[in-house]
């Protein structure tokens, strides 16, 4: 039946994607650049006019000079690698246990009953009160501040997986008894990929709150790092270096959100939302 | 083969009140037999697929599938439900593939291909769901309910929200599907005519608790013609006894 046109819509379905299309994600991802380059333009104009006193809001150019400076004193590169590599433990320790303890709670009812209660009343204690049990455990260096870093990923990562699981449509699950699916193949085929989305989202806010951690963490005692470089910044009346490192924590923020945000796309390219209907516009 | 012997189905609401949706249903289906479900909304047609499929257990009376009590699902019966409930992130032939989880991956393959096949969409074994049309995906949800080979088929509105177009084809096709593959098909429905046209019994539930209010024999030879007066007939006397309640 109607095999004719289902034919040409098949030939459709094969066919090479529109130059268009290949070339137009480059585009948009240009236009990103027109707002802070034209910011940048605008503060060295306004700097050179000399509407800014220099110790209050120096101009681009000071700042770079400031920054290249600690670069080729190789201090610059520690202070940046420091900062990340914190981050990275404190998101992957704080990730780790949101994923262990959302996937159970969110599967189990029984594992909900008896830990969900405890973990949110956990989240109503705003995760900087915890500094002074963390130095008093850990002391002032590294593992106080990476246990600082893991509290703040994990509640987002835990609630959004362990929501996404439970709200996964239980129509479709129905699908799965129909068919018999084991326990297993249902977590595979079913309630991973309906997660996804959520705890995509989850992940991201995470890492958000682990960027912001980790400057709280610096600045309240850190010989290294980012957060160091604005505290000393301001010890020493040097506003182009605390400016300097904020622009590096922007840039920082949004590489590694970037990361996360391409690796999830192309894990969940099957959504069909709005963000896709506009792709096709553009095509 | 199929026997619904005084089945009764009622819901706890959120205040721990029952609510009867079905009380004692009796119904028994032959093996190759075609019936279908027609009644108001809310009559309980959905509720007594479930039970049949085994999603649902009943809370009285039993289901009985060759003489067996259906505890679960199995893969002897195959349902579709009113939307086709395909994985939006799984493409086309691993959809069907879940239905064929605990064979080997050689007959999974032959299968998949083979059922592609009889429902008309060969090309789209790696197709998305999302690029599927209304009637291409609920196709794909017949393929799936189809390709373990079930005894008993069991739709519930299938078709309904299908433009009417669409909706003739996939009847047609439904037909043929039965010519070839003679399960027993329990069909529901709001469409009067397609009962009409398709079934051997059409089966009407009224009522709240929803209770077997009249069953006709539709003896008619195939293939049916739409037009024919007989059909017709059928039809008007079906839409009266539905306007009753
Ligand atoms: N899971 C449930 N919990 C509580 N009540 C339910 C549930 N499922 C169905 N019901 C009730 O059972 C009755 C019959 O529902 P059912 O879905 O079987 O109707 P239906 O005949 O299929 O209607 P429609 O033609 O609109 O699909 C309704 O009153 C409904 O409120
Ligand atoms: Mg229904």
């Amino acid at each position: 039946m109607t095999v004719t046109s289902l034919s040409q819509r098949e030939a459709a379905l094969h066919a090479p994607r529109p130059f268009g299309r290949l070339v137009a994600p480059h585009l948009s991802g240009l236009r990103a650049f027109l707002l802070p380059l034209g910011l940048l333009l605008a503060w060295q104009g306004l700097s050179s006019a000399g509407l800014f006193p220099d110790y209050l809001l120096p101009a681009p150019a000071a700042v770079y000079g400031e920054l290249a400076t600690l670069a080729a004193k190789g201090e610059l590169v520690a202070h940046i690698a420091i900062t990340f590599w914190r981050v990275a433990l404190g998101f992957a320790t704080g990730a780790l246990a949101a994923t262990l303890l959302g996937a159970l709670t969110g599967y189990s009812r029984t594992a909900r009953d008896y830990l969900d209660p405890t973990l949110q009343a956990l989240k109503a204690v705003p995760s900087l009160a915890w500094v002074p049990l963390f130095i008093l455990w850990f002391g002032i260096f590294e593992t106080s501040k990476i246990a600082l870093i893991a509290v703040g990923v994990f509640f987002p990562v835990y609630l959004n997986l362990m929501s996404g699981i439970q709200s996964t449509d239980r129509k479709l699950v129905e699908v799965a008894q129909v068919n018999n699916l084991s326990r297993i193949e249902l977590i595979r085929r079913i309630l991973i990929p309906a997660t996804l989305p959520s705890y995509l989202t989850g992940l991201r806010s995470g890492l958000a709150l682990g960027w912001m951690f980790v400057i709280a963490a610096e600045l309240m005692g850190a010989s290294q790092g980012l957060g160091f470089l604005m505290v000393d910044g301001q010890m020493t009346g040097r506003p182009a270096i605390i400016i300097g490192a904020l622009l590096l924590f922007a840039v920082a923020g949004k590489l590694s959100d970037a990361l996360i945000a391409a690796v999830g796309r192309s894990l969940t390219a099957w959504q069909d939302g709005f963000a896709s209907s506009q792709e096709r516009a553009n095509a | 083969m199929l026997e619904i012997a005084q089945v009764t189905k009622a819901f706890a609401d959120g205040a721990g009140v029952n609510h009867t949706a079905l009380e004692q249903v009796e119904l028994s289906i032959g093996e190759h037999e075609i019936v279908s479900l027609v009644g108001t909304s809310g009559c309980g047609k959905s509720t007594l697929l479930r039970l049949v499929s085994g999603l649902e257990k009943p809370s009285g009376g039993r289901v009985l599938l060759q003489g067996r009590s259906v505890t679960g699902p199995s893969p002897a019966v195959g349902m579709v439900f009113q939307e086709p409930r395909l994985m939006p992130w799984l493409i086309v032939a691993e959809n069907i593939r879940l239905a064929l989880l605990d064979l080997p991956r050689q007959e999974q393959e032959y299968r998949i291909a083979e059922v592609l096949e009889k429902v008309g969409l060969s090309g789209f074994a790696r197709a998305l769901p999302r690029q599927l049309s209304g009637g291409m995906a609920q196709r794909v949800a017949i393929a799936r309910a189809l390709v373990r080979r079930p005894s008993v088929l069991l739709l519930d509105e299938p078709f309904s929200a299908l433009d009417s177009f669409t909706r003739l084809k996939l009847q047609e096709h439904l037909a043929e599907l039965w010519e070839q593959e003679r399960f027993t098909l329990l069909l529901v429905t709001h469409d009067v005519e397609e009962a009409v046209l398709l079934s051997d019994r059409v089966v009407i539930l009224r009522g709240h608790p929803g209770r077997v209010h009249k069953i006709l024999d539709v003896e008619l030879p195939r293939p049916r013609r739409r037009t024919a007066a007989e059909v017709q007939g059928l039809k008007e006397e079906i839409i009266s006894t539905l306007d009753l309640s």
